[in-house]
């Protein structure tokens, strides 16, 4: 069986939420009813075959050709299964996903992983503020599995955030880790101003030194036993983070943030 | 059956159905990788007195190690889950929490899960640490050396204790000396320990005793000051009987060692005073897995 096949005609005039097209809401589906789906962009509701030619019928390997960044809630939910963007994907990729894969050959949106629960999300190019953040008013953001940006990413990474890696192989924007419950987020760039604001818990692991608030209180260097753990967890992807080049276990660590719980850390290569 | 002058008796070693788990014990070294595995493993001979039998299963490479440091890898067995899960976790926070720059992860993947370092994080007093990593949840405790890592659970699964074969030998140097080259072939077979000093008991026992209070006492059929004492089990050429005893996860490797550790035995043979091979049972009616000497040899 061939992946599934959708190959945007024409770029739309407005926003297409993509949420029916997941794995799970068309296993079961023929190529018709399909097309015949509804998608809503603007105020109106297009078919499915309006906006996409369809091919093949795996409907656990779905591919999104010619995508643009208007195409919005892609694999929102999704559970199990793999859904490949060539090209851009709008907000709200991977929104909720609890299991499966997403790979992103372009740049990601805003709130990309926005509350992602469990799978793996692969964005190749730069992905927007609030990745693996909570919605607004929401108090928790990502609650597992993995995020890996080769770009960059905007402010906000992981806000909320309460378990789950977030891997960034470009800079960070402000904000980065701002406060977050628990779990990883990796930067081998530069990361912004205000890095782990509000943080309760979790850890900030960088390539390069940061420049930190003043709630957060320097707790010297050392030699980490989990980190060889954790770079060795890193080795199947297809990532500069798989590298053992880039492997460390030498850290200055930093505690905070001191105005919230302050059990967070930021642990910085040395 | 006679193996070089040796007399394989035809009867059977008697063993029980056991829980056991396997921890991996790193370190900065393997010294001292070693040094917190025997204080793990310490005073663990027989579940008669202390509560569990446990030993060392064998060296690892880094390689091999979660961590990439050397390691030892170390089984525990008891009568039981819940005792199998206490001792776990007293032996582990008296013995590896306390050594200098250990960290102690699962040996066991699958079974039932057993809390390894999920009690033990309560030593940090708040300030411990979790990291989900690849599936598996680990601790980090802040301790005044560095961080002590552990793995949260391990895996308790169904495992026999109790194989064991007796030697027979004319000294008590040559019993000794026969009963080392078999634990040295026996080490090298995974999924199995021999839970006494040094993998050998002198004292084995029977069950029950003239006193009340005592449930086992000395096997006086084996006891070669006792021959003309007793209803004895040996020859008058014997002066000294040892014993190996062995816990395992499956019949067939507690077979395999039982194998290994006869046929090294054998192969110092009559001439260096090794007159027999036995084994201890209690009828057949306590155990359900019986080990033939003779089936074994075959």
């Amino acid at each position: 069986m061939s992946a599934l096949t959708f190959t945007l005609k024409h770029r739309p005039d407005q926003r297409v939420d993509m949420s029916p097209l997941v794995c799970h809401h068309l296993k079961e589906l023929a190529l018709a009813d399909i097309a015949a789906l509804t998608l809503q962009s603007g105020n109106l509701k297009l078919r499915v075959d309006e906006l996409f030619t369809i091919d093949g019928s795996d409907a656990q390997n779905i591919i999104i050709k010619n995508s643009v960044d208007k195409l919005d809630f892609i694999g929102k939910e999704l559970d199990g299964g793999c859904i490949s963007v060539t090209g851009d994907a709008g907000a709200y990729l991977g929104f909720g996903m609890k299991s499966g894969e997403i790979k992103v050959s372009g740049n990601a949106g805003l709130y990309a992983a926005c509350e992602m629960k469990k799978g793996y999300l692969e964005v190749s190019g730069n992905a927007g503020d609030f990745l693996g953040a909570a919605l607004p008013g929401n108090k928790m953001g990502m609650k597992g599995g993995t995020i890996l940006v080769k770009g960059n990413v905007g402010e906000r990474a992981g806000d909320h955030m309460r378990r789950g890696n977030i891997l960034i192989e470009g800079n960070a924007g402000d904000y980065c880790g701002s406060r977050m419950t628990a779990g990883t987020i990796a930067v081998m760039g530069q990361t912004g101003r205000y890095l782990g604001y509000a943080m309760r818990r979790g850890t900030l692991l960088l390539w390069n030194q940061p420049q930190l608030s003043a709630s957060f209180n320097d707790c010297g260097a050392h030699t980490l036993a989990f980190l060889p753990i954790l770079f060795a967890s890193f080795k199947s992807l297809n990532s500069r983070f798989a590298e053992a080049s880039i492997a460390f276990d030498r850290v200055q660590r930093y505690a905070g943030d001191m105005s919230e719980m302050g059990r967070g850390e930021v642990l910085a290569k040395l | 059956m006679i193996i070089n002058g040796v007399t394989i008796d035809a009867t059977f070693a008697e063993a029980f159905p056991m829980k056991a788990t396997r921890a991996i014990i790193t370190a900065q070294n393997e010294k001292w990788a070693m040094i917190s595995a025997q204080a793990m493993t310490g005073f663990a001979t027989s579940v008669i007195a202390c509560g569990c039998e446990s030993g060392i299963e064998r060296v690892l490479d880094p390689s091999e190690t979660p961590d990439g440091r050397p390691g030892v890898s170390i089984m525990i067995f008891a009568m039981g889950g819940k005792s199998l899960a206490k001792q776990l976790e007293t032996r582990a926070g008296q013995c590896v929490l306390t050594s200098p720059t250990s960290a102690l992860f699962a040996g066991i993947d699958g079974g039932i899960r057993v809390p390894l370092g999920k009690n033990l994080r309560y030593f940090g007093d708040g300030f411990q640490v979790s990291k989900q990593i690849g599936g598996k949840r680990y601790w980090r405790i802040p301790v005044m050396d560095g961080e002590f890592l552990a793995e949260a659970t391990t895996g308790q699964v169904d495992a026999i204790g109790g194989g064991n074969f007796l030697v027979l030998a004319e000294s008590q140097p040559q019993a000794l000396a026969a009963c080392e080259a078999a634990i040295e072939e026996m080490r090298k077979i995974p999924n199995v320990i021999m839970p006494f000093p040094g993998g050998i008991v002198r004292s084995g026992s029977k069950v029950g005793s003239k006193y009340k209070a005592l449930n086992a006492s000395t096997n006086d059929a084996f006891c070669p000051t006792l021959k003309g004492m007793t209803k004895t089990d040996l020859s008058p050429e014997i002066e000294s009987v040892m014993e190996i005893v062995i816990d395992g996860l499956t019949k067939e490797d507690i077979a395999k060692a039982m194998w290994m550790g006869i046929q090294a035995v054998c192969d110092l043979g009559a001439d260096n005073g090794i007159k027999r091979i036995s084994a201890g049972n209690y009828g057949g009616k306590l155990g359900p897995f019986h080990f033939h000497l003779q089936e074994i040899m075959a």
